[in-house]
Parts: C-alpha cells; structure tokens; sequence
C-alpha cells in the first residue's frame, strides 16, 4: 500500500519533471518561442504554397526546382519601391545575358485583392520577359511570405485607399532550391550581379 | 518674400544640361534639376515623380507641398526600408534646405507621391508641377514622363 503510494509520487514527480522540460522546450526552441528576426527563408523544398503565375498557371515552390531563382514581393499599385526594383531587376538580367534564360524571375504580391492575374499579366509586360508575375489567396500568399520570413502589412492612406508596407529584398536560391542570399533594397548595384552569379554557379556545381 | 523672375541664366543652365525641364517661373535661388516621373498603368494607382531641388542662395527655404493639375493629391512622400528589409513609405512635411544644399528626391527615397490622378500619365509627355514654399514663392517645373520601367532621368 505504501509503496505503491511512493510508486505513485514518483511518477507523478517524473511527470511533473518531463512537463516542465516540455513547457520549456515549447517555450524556447519549440512552436511556442519567439520567432528570430531576420531569419533566412526555408528551402524551396520546405516550402507549401499554391499560387497562379501571370500566365494562369498553376505554380508552387516545386515551379522553381531546377533552375536558380529570384524572387521578390511587391504590389502593382506600389508608386517607388517596386518599379524601381522591378527595374533594377530587368536590368540586371540585361547585364546577365544569356545566363539570365537560366534562371527563375518570380514577382510575388503581397496585394492580390487589387492583384489579379490580368493585372499581373499587364505590369510584368512592361519589364523585362524572363519576370513572372504570381498571385493567389490571400492566405496562401500568407503562406509564401512565411516561408521566406518576409512580412507585409495593409496600411490605410490620406487618399482613402491603401498601400503595403512589405520586404523590399531580392531573395536568390540555388536551382536545389537552398536558399543563397538576399540583395537588399539599398545595395550597390555593382554587388547585385556577382550575387545572382553565385546563385547561378551554385547550380553549375550541382550538376557537376 | 523672394523674387519672382524667370531668370535666363537658369533657363541657360537647364538647356546647357541638356535638360529638358524648363523652369516657368519661381524664386531665382531654387533650382530644379533631373525632374522625371514614369508612366501610369490606368489612373487608379498613385504616380511617383523625381528630382533635385537645389537652393543656391543665401538663405533656408522650405518646401510646404506640392501642386498639378494632374492630381489631386499631389504629396512628398519618403519611403523608408528597415532594418529587416521592410519597406513603408509616408509623407515626409517640410523639407528644409539649407543655403548651398540640395535635395534630392530619388527612387528609394523622397518622392512627388501624385495621389488620384486626374490624367494617365503617358510616355512623352509633361506635365507641370508647382514647388510650393514657405514664404510664398512657387516654382513650376514641366517634368517628363519617362517609361514604366525608367530608372532615373536619362532613361
């Protein structure tokens, strides 16, 4: 009767112990910790999304496997930031030449209710050809902008409509799909290119 | 209050730029230079327009705001990227320049934010628009509306 009354406190003490490393765990390095700012974005091959490209096609992380991938967020009704990215893009493209038909050029928004594919279709026609525009849901745009750690946010203007705060980055991934790196919005353009190489010998390597 | 007069040699020195950004009429120490803009898609979607406002006189002067009948609202705007990447974009006031200074309104940066277009805005065209002041004075330049994919004035 005792012991197993002792029986007893001990698994509830080996309880008690294992729920505290539990809670611990969740709440460091389990689904319940803080998200790291600035966290690089998960491999192609990690990520789940459905979204239709400019064109209507179906097109998800798998779209992009096999060739190296630049990929970027941004909005059509966006005056600054995305033209001027969306043509520093087309211009380095130029710069790439042949080697830029190696590669994927994806524009992602992060407005697809003013967003859709007919729109995407007109604004990435007056870019260079290799940019594809995609939209989708809006909960699975969601979804990509998890996956690569980019945020957006819905802000009201003074005119009574609205514009997107969103990640301004160029992010490159290799054709494995691993992520390389990112060009920030307010890099030297002269550093944009040799990045886009190494994402681009990345897949030379790969295939050797 | 300061003068109002189309001086020629500011008229000369825009042309000798090769600039095809006549200034109108305005304070002779406010310069404006490189005025571009890009075409619209449609008019629903706010205009964006650059430049360098130079004050080569003596004294501060303030730009209060903006005027074109090619908008509603005209506005300057600042976009602003963060430390983690994310850019967001409001309206920047005042802009003081000092004696000497300029400012430059550029991709990226200070922008003319052309909210609720009256017009589209196309390809070869102009349009005017008026630099408003602290003091009163006005300068109106014809700023050049460049390719949806332009990058800076030369395009």
């Amino acid at each position: 009767m005792r012991r197993r009354a002792i029986l007893g406190y001990g698994a509830a003490g080996v309880g008690a112990v294992a729920l505290m490393l539990f809670v611990g765990w969740w709440q460091v390095d389990g689904p319940g910790g803080p998200e790291p700012v600035g966290q690089r974005p998960v491999a192609l091959t990690e990520m789940d999304f459905r979204l239709t490209d400019h064109e209507g096609n179906a097109v998800g992380p798998e779209t992009l496997i096999g060739r190296p991938t630049m990929a970027f967020f941004g909005f059509t009704y966006c005056p600054d930031v995305c033209p001027t990215t969306l043509s520093d893009i087309s211009e380095w493209l130029d710069d790439l030449g042949d080697e830029a038909e190696e590669m994927n050029v994806v524009f992602i928004t992060v407005d697809p209710e003013r967003d859709t594919v007919e729109t995407m279709a007109e604004y990435v026609g007056y870019f260079h050809p290799a940019i594809r525009g995609w939209t989708g849901p809006e909960e699975q745009i969601a979804r990509v902008a998890d996956s690569f750690r980019a945020t957006y946010e819905r802000v009201p203007t003074e005119s009574g409509d609205y514009t997107m705060n969103h990640s301004a980055s160029v992010f490159l991934f290799a054709a494995s799909g691993r992520f390389v790196t990112m060009i920030d919005y307010h890099e030297p353009r002269e550093f944009a290119v040799p990045k886009i190489r190494r994402a681009l010998e990345e897949e030379m390597e790969g295939a050797t | 209050m300061k003068k109002y007069i189309l001086t020629s040699t500011l008229a000369a020195l825009l042309t000798l730029g090769g600039l095809s950004v006549p200034a109108l009429a305005g304070p002779e120490d406010v310069v404006v230079e490189h005025a571009w803009s890009r075409a619209s898609i449609g008019m629903n979607r706010p205009g964006a327009a650059y430049m360098t406002i130079r004050n080569t006189g003596d004294e501060p002067v303030t730009l209060i705001g903006l005027a074109t009948p090619l908008a509603m609202m005209p506005e300057i705007h600042e976009t602003k990227t963060n430390a983690e990447g994310v850019s967001s974009m409001s309206p920047a006031g005042e802009i003081a320049i000092a004696p000497g200074e300029s400012v430059a309104l550029e991709p990226g940066g200070l922008h003319a934010m052309l909210m609720r277009l009256q017009e589209l805005m196309t390809e070869g065209d102009t349009f005017p628009l008026t630099l408003l002041f602290d003091d009163g004075g006005e300068v109106t330049v014809e700023v050049p509306i460049l390719g949806i994919a332009a990058r800076g004035p030369e395009d």
